[in-house]
């Protein structure tokens, strides 16, 4: 069935074990997003020290697209620099506007390559970009506002 | 075509007594309806048939409809009321005569109390707006004024074009909004209407048959209470017109709002109606050309409603399409539409009842309920499953429904969902597409299990 392309194992995985989820203590800040059309929301913390992102938390209702991705974000994104996070964060959203035409660079997006098949699902896209989304927002908020991408929205 | 008020009432057949008991029924041959629709013919995704369980959102439209608005641009197209040349009459007979069509489908007493809008949103803003509007109205506009210390009511089951607008119009007059609560069946909680309608009270606008939870709300004893108080009653049609036999006259309302693009119509074409001594006194909402009497660069005088109520050139080719919609739904014996669609929904609800993990948010039963059934649902693992989930692979299987808060928020909210997943039928659904509902349904729990 062609939707396993969207439903991967790595997500099913993700969305049914998920990493790094419940909010800790300390953080530098949290922010809250919503998904209006379609509910999901997320509540996320970020730790940031020295430049590196040292902790995410969230706490998350939402499908499975969305669980999933908020997982397999705090995996790549803990531990890194605020700039090297902030990279991957562009090569996601990249991906996932790809309309399902990019070939992702698995070294480089590890489990998140999963989600190459969402991006054919325009209604989901925003279900995949939502705790990324977050991320960046507390991110910036922590460490007093990040330089403006070209690709941003 | 004139706009004298002549009597149109005609199939003002009784209001539909809806049971729990199920059953075909005798002399409605769903399938030779469905062969009108040529989309639901279509296979999706793997070849699959499409089984469209989405009517609530917007219904399929027979040809004979799209053959309506197609002859009306290959054969008299033209701007009405205002040329004298032969395309221009008949053109302004069509949109004229689809207001005939309207009047006699829903019992009213005169064609002009029927005012053509873009969809039910914008009737609903209308009489929104010219409630404000009567600020600066002259005396004869008293009844719709409203201020601080007024009250306005709605329900907590509103669709939100039925929220929204009186929210606005309470934040333009510094009225209070109040609305009237629901159950854990999703039914009205009558308890407190005494309390919520009271001598404050200027208006009560409320859903006929929720889209979200199906219910269909008792009518007369809202439009009784408001009569003792004295405050206007508009009801939200939107998904009642389309599926039962309505007349306005024994429903008592003041204005009635529905929408074309759920009744089989065109989409691009609504319906305001209303008392004819209420739309005569009532200011208008948008200004603009056909809406005007006599025009001086001070001032303006107004047009007799209908006009009043319809700026500019009107959506014409899709009122004649509405017009061919009402001509179907009245072959077919709107009668007969709500026995089959309730023979549908009983069974849907049975069905859906004993699967596993499926929890139906909104009346149990088929009793005084239409054919929208939400619910949400566990996978086999007993976790929670998202709509949106459910959704995607359903539609794979060529199922179409609906996810997420159905434009009803505050609804999800009063039963802690996130959002819903919304099955809904019309008059050419069959119980086979409820039996693909529950065989994906069994297929989307196994997926997401572990
Ligand atoms: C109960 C109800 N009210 C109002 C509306 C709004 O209809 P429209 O979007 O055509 O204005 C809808 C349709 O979604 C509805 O179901």
């Amino acid at each position: 069935m062609k939707l396993d392309s969207m439903y991967q194992e790595i997500i099913l995985d993700h969305y049914r074990n998920p990493h790094h989820r419940g909010l800790r203590e300390p953080f530098d800040a949290e922010v809250h997003h919503v998904n209006p059309t379609c509910g999901d929301e997320v509540t996320l913390r970020v730790r940031v020290a020295d430049g590196v992102v040292t902790d995410v938390s969230y706490e998350s209702e939402g499908c499975s697209i969305s669980q999933a991705s908020a997982s397999v974000m705090t995996d790549l994104v803990i531990g890194r620099s605020v700039a090297d996070a902030l990279g991957l964060e562009r090569e996601f959203l990249a991906l996932m506007q790809s309309r399902g035409t990019m070939e992702p660079d698995e070294d480089v997006l590890e489990d998140a390559v999963a989600f190459a098949g969402v991006s054919k699902y325009p209604a989901r896209v925003k279900c995949a970009l939502l705790s990324w989304m977050a991320w960046k927002d507390a991110t910036a908020q922590a460490v007093g506002g990040i330089p403006e991408q070209e690709t941003d929205r | 075509m004139t706009d004298t008020g002549s009597d149109t009432r005609a199939n003002a057949g009784p209001a539909p007594t809806l049971t729990g008991v199920g059953g075909p029924v005798p002399g409605y041959d769903v399938e030779r309806v469905r062969k009108d629709f040529s989309i639901l013919t279509r296979r999706v995704h793997d070849d699959r048939p499409l089984v469209y369980l989405d009517s609530a959102a917007s219904s399929q439209k027979p040809t004979r409809v799209l053959d309506a608005e197609r002859d009306y641009y290959e054969l008299h197209n033209a701007n009405v009321h205002r040329g004298i040349h032969v395309l221009a009459e008949e053109a302004t007979a069509l949109y004229e005569n689809a207001r005939d069509k309207v009047a006699a489908f829903i019992g009213a007493p005169r064609r002009d109390e029927v005012v053509f809008t873009k969809n039910s949103s914008e009737a609903l803003n209308l009489v929104a707006y010219a409630m404000s509007n009567a600020a600066a109205s002259g005396p004869e506009a008293e009844r719709f004024r409203l201020g601080p210390g007024d009250e306005v009511v709605v329900t907590e089951m509103e669709h939100h074009s039925n929220l929204v607008p009186w929210q606005m119009l309470c934040r333009r007059t510094g009225a209070t909004l109040r609305w009237i609560g629901i159950t854990d069946d999703g039914r009205l909680d009558l308890t407190t209407l005494d309390q919520v309608i009271n001598e404050r009270t200027k208006v009560v606008s409320f859903v006929h048959q929720s889209n979200i939870l199906g219910t269909v709300n008792p009518v007369a004893t809202l439009v009784a209470r408001a009569r003792e108080v004295g405050a206007l009653v508009v009801l939200d049609g939107s998904q009642s017109v389309p599926h039962m036999p309505i007349d306005v006259t024994a429903l008592g309302v003041d204005f009635l709002a529905f929408t074309g693009h759920k009744m089989c119509g065109p989409t691009g074409i609504g319906v305001l109606w209303g008392r004819r001594e209420l739309l005569e006194v009532m200011p208008p909402f948008l200004g603009g050309g056909e809406m005007i009497e006599l025009v001086t660069m001070e001032a303006s005088t107004y047009a007799a409603p209908p006009h009043r109520f319809e700026a500019g050139t009107p959506m014409i080719a899709q009122a004649v399409g509405l017009g061919a919609a009402v001509d179907y739904l009245t072959d077919l014996g709107m009668d007969a539409v709500a026995a089959h669609e309730h023979d549908v929904t009983a069974y849907a609800i049975e069905r859906l009842t004993a699967v596993p993990g499926l929890r139906i948010i909104g009346p149990p039963d088929a009793v005084d309920r239409g054919g929208a059934v939400s619910f949400v649902l566990t996978g086999s693992d007993g976790r929670p499953l998202h709509p949106h989930d459910v959704g995607q692979l359903l539609d794979e299987l060529g199922v179409a429904v609906r996810v997420g808060h159905h434009c009803a928020r505050p609804v999800c909210l009063r039963f802690g969902v996130p959002a819903t997943t919304r099955a809904s039928f019309h008059l050419y659904s069959t119980r086979s597409e409820v039996d693909a509902l529950v065989e994906g349904l069994g297929h989307v729990r196994r997926f997401f299990g572990t």
